[in-house]
């Protein structure tokens, strides 16, 4: 032998040594990626709102009714507030709903039916909001005002919160496209976190002579609740951020609602329909400020339905 | 799955004598409640079937060639949404080009080499960065691409796209390395391949067709975004082939734009649009998804 060819391995060794560092490396760094670009989103959302902030104050910005272009003035409440109206809207409407429908796919449903209507749910969740806001506009909305909308002004319009007039258009119409929209979320997370409960919940109270709405009510539910929770919180993170649908449905008037039929505005879509508009400046830096606003509401809320979920899977919720 | 459990104490399975007035209303309340759960169901069937009967209604007949085929109509109402149709083909296309590597070598270390905690960390991060509403992140890319350059970029658009994506590749794909047996990864090593070709050529190739399935969701959900390109690719009423430095169409954009329109012929061509992204949407996902239904993880 002579050295050369005893060389030869022990440096093909570092270089494939170095190779697979350089790998790992290059993996982590890429998955490091991903908290950098949460951190990132933040990092940049404030600094471009900074103008707002310091103008206003964060109370004053949070707190402030007026969005006023040419006096230069800018409060968030409003949109605060739309948000807020159409999404609880939406969750009352969608989660009793939603965890009746979870309740059917995990425990009753047979077999050969739970598996393809969960797979339908899942196919709601795919269409894109614009395709339903599109629906909503030209079919839901008309649908509403001269049915649901109709009825309910004329049988409860002495209440202020019925009071019409009801176009169709407006914080109702956001709120039962929001509901539509969150009802996959909140079911197949909800789903999971029944199936996950412990067959020898359901089998004890069996046993004890119980019906199966008395397994699901008081072994089953229970057990599952924060996680059904969890759920919920995830659905009302959807309903906060989403956008494209809504903004076509809400009527676009930046006012708080005094009506169930009021057309109002939510954060994401007074940013969608004003952004662009928008001169550099207070202007752009106030809508910024908006949408830092909605980060730290849906980040908060991602993060403790997330953490709710996993008590009860145990492991890994599944991807949302 | 489910709990196959045979139907339940029903007061009819007992002898009549035991039967007891409030075994009667425990199974009245029983069945009742039931009931609701099936109703439950039918109610969020509904709306689903309702948005595809009137997409492929409204959509099919406002379908024709000069929908396909011409870009709007400078002046006046009219054309088609060939320019959404290519920009939406491109900066998915870019996105798509960007996103995948990315997904994939960041959850080859979620999978292969970080440790337990840390793996739990990133997969946490990896949801919660899903969970940002989508029109955050076209302001996100506005203020890095296009505020800089004073200029609506389709590349921008692209970006931001790839950041809605990467999350949902990374997290498909890290489920599928999951599923590959420990034993091709030593089996390869002791062969005395380095790790990176194990990686790649044993663990990624093993999981193609899983990852695949996540790509593929990850497209079709970039496909249907309207909120992050709003800001960033801003649309178009131009054919743009490869100007990434300019606005683009897509056909989300171009569904939001003809949706408010007041011209009926408009509003048709929004519904037109929405059939062709609905198709595709739903292709895909029910191409992918009723491959793995039933099973668990895909």
């Amino acid at each position: 032998m002579t050295i050369g060819t005893r060389a030869r391995p022990s440096l093909t060794r570092r270089g494939s040594r170095l190779a697979d560092r350089g790998f790992v490396v290059l993996t982590a760094g890429l998955a490091a990626g991903i908290v950098g670009l949460l951190v990132a989103i933040a990092v940049m959302l404030t600094l471009t709102s900074r103008e707002t902030w310091q103008t206003f104050g964060v109370l004053g910005f949070l707190t402030g009714t007026t969005w006023d272009v040419v006096n230069g003035v800018y409060g968030a409440l409003p949109f605060i507030v739309g948000t807020i109206e159409t999404s609880l809207l939406a969750l009352v409407i969608a989660a009793p709903i939603a965890i009746l429908t979870a309740i059917y796919l995990a425990e009753l449903a047979p077999g050969r039916l739970a598996v393809p209507l969960t797979f339908t749910i899942e196919i709601l969740a795919a269409i894109p909001s614009v395709v339903i806001g599109l629906w909503g506009i030209f079919v839901l909305s008309p649908f509403l005002r001269s049915t649901v909308e109709a009825f309910l002004v004329q049988t409860f319009g002495f209440i202020p919160l019925f009071s019409g007039p009801a176009y169709g258009i407006g914080l109702f119409a956001a709120g039962v496209i929001l509901a539509i929209m969150i009802l996959p979320t909140i079911i197949t997370i909800s789903r999971e976190v029944i199936i996950a409960v412990p067959n020898a919940q359901r089998e004890g109270m069996l046993a004890l002579g119980a019906t199966r709405w008395e397994v699901i009510t008081r072994a089953v539910l229970p057990y599952a609740r924060s996680g059904i929770m969890g759920a919920i919180i995830l659905g009302l993170g959807r309903a906060l951020g989403e956008t494209m649908a809504v903004t076509m449905v809400i009527g676009n008037k930046d006012a708080i609602p005094d009506s169930l039929f009021s057309q109002t505005q939510t954060i994401a879509s007074k940013i969608a329909t004003t952004f662009n508009e928008a001169s550099v400046g207070i202007q752009t830096s106030s809508l910024i400020a908006l949408g830092l606003v909605l980060l730290g509401i849906t980040l908060t809320l991602n993060v403790i339905a997330r953490l709710l979920v996993r008590r009860v899977t145990g492991g890994v919720p599944r991807r949302v | 799955m489910a709990v196959t459990l045979d139907q339940p104490l029903a007061s009819s399975a007992l002898p009549r004598l035991l039967t007891l007035r409030t075994d009667r209303r425990r199974t009245l309340l029983d069945r009742f409640m039931r009931g609701l759960t099936v109703a439950a169901m039918v109610v969020c069937i509904i709306p689903l079937v309702a948005v595809i009967a009137y997409v492929t209604i409204n959509g099919l007949a406002a379908i024709n060639l000069d929908l396909l085929t011409k870009p709007p109509k400078a002046l006046g109402v009219g054309g088609g949404a060939a320019a959404a149709i290519l920009g939406s083909l491109q900066m998915v296309s870019l996105a798509t080009v960007m996103a995948v590597p990315a997904g994939i070598l960041s959850s080859v270390y979620v999978s292969e080499f970080a440790g337990t905690r840390k793996a739990a960390g990133i997969r946490f991060a990896a949801d919660v960065l899903a969970g940002v509403p989508s029109i955050l992140v076209g302001i996100f890319t506005f203020t890095i691409l296009v505020l800089p350059f004073q200029q609506y970029n389709a590349f921008a658009g692209s970006v931001a796209l790839a950041i809605i994506m990467w999350p949902i590749v990374l997290r498909t794909t890290e489920e599928i390395l999951a599923l590959v047996p420990g034993t091709l990864r030593e089996a390869s090593l002791a062969l005395g391949v380095q790790r990176w070709r194990t990686v790649l050529s044993i663990v990624v190739r093993t999981g193609f067709t899983g990852i695949l399935t996540g790509v593929m969701l990850a497209v079709a959900r970039a496909a249907g975004e309207t909120a992050p390109l709003l800001f960033t690719a801003l649309g178009s009423r131009l054919i743009n082939v490869g100007d990434w430095q300019r606005p683009m169409d897509a056909l989300p954009l171009f569904i939001y734009q003809n949706a408010r329109q007041p011209y009926p012929v408009l509003n048709a061509q929004a519904w037109g649009a929405a059939f062709l992204l609905m198709l595709f949407v739903l292709v895909v996902n029910i191409a992918v998804r009723g491959r793995s239904m039933g099973r668990r993880t895909y």
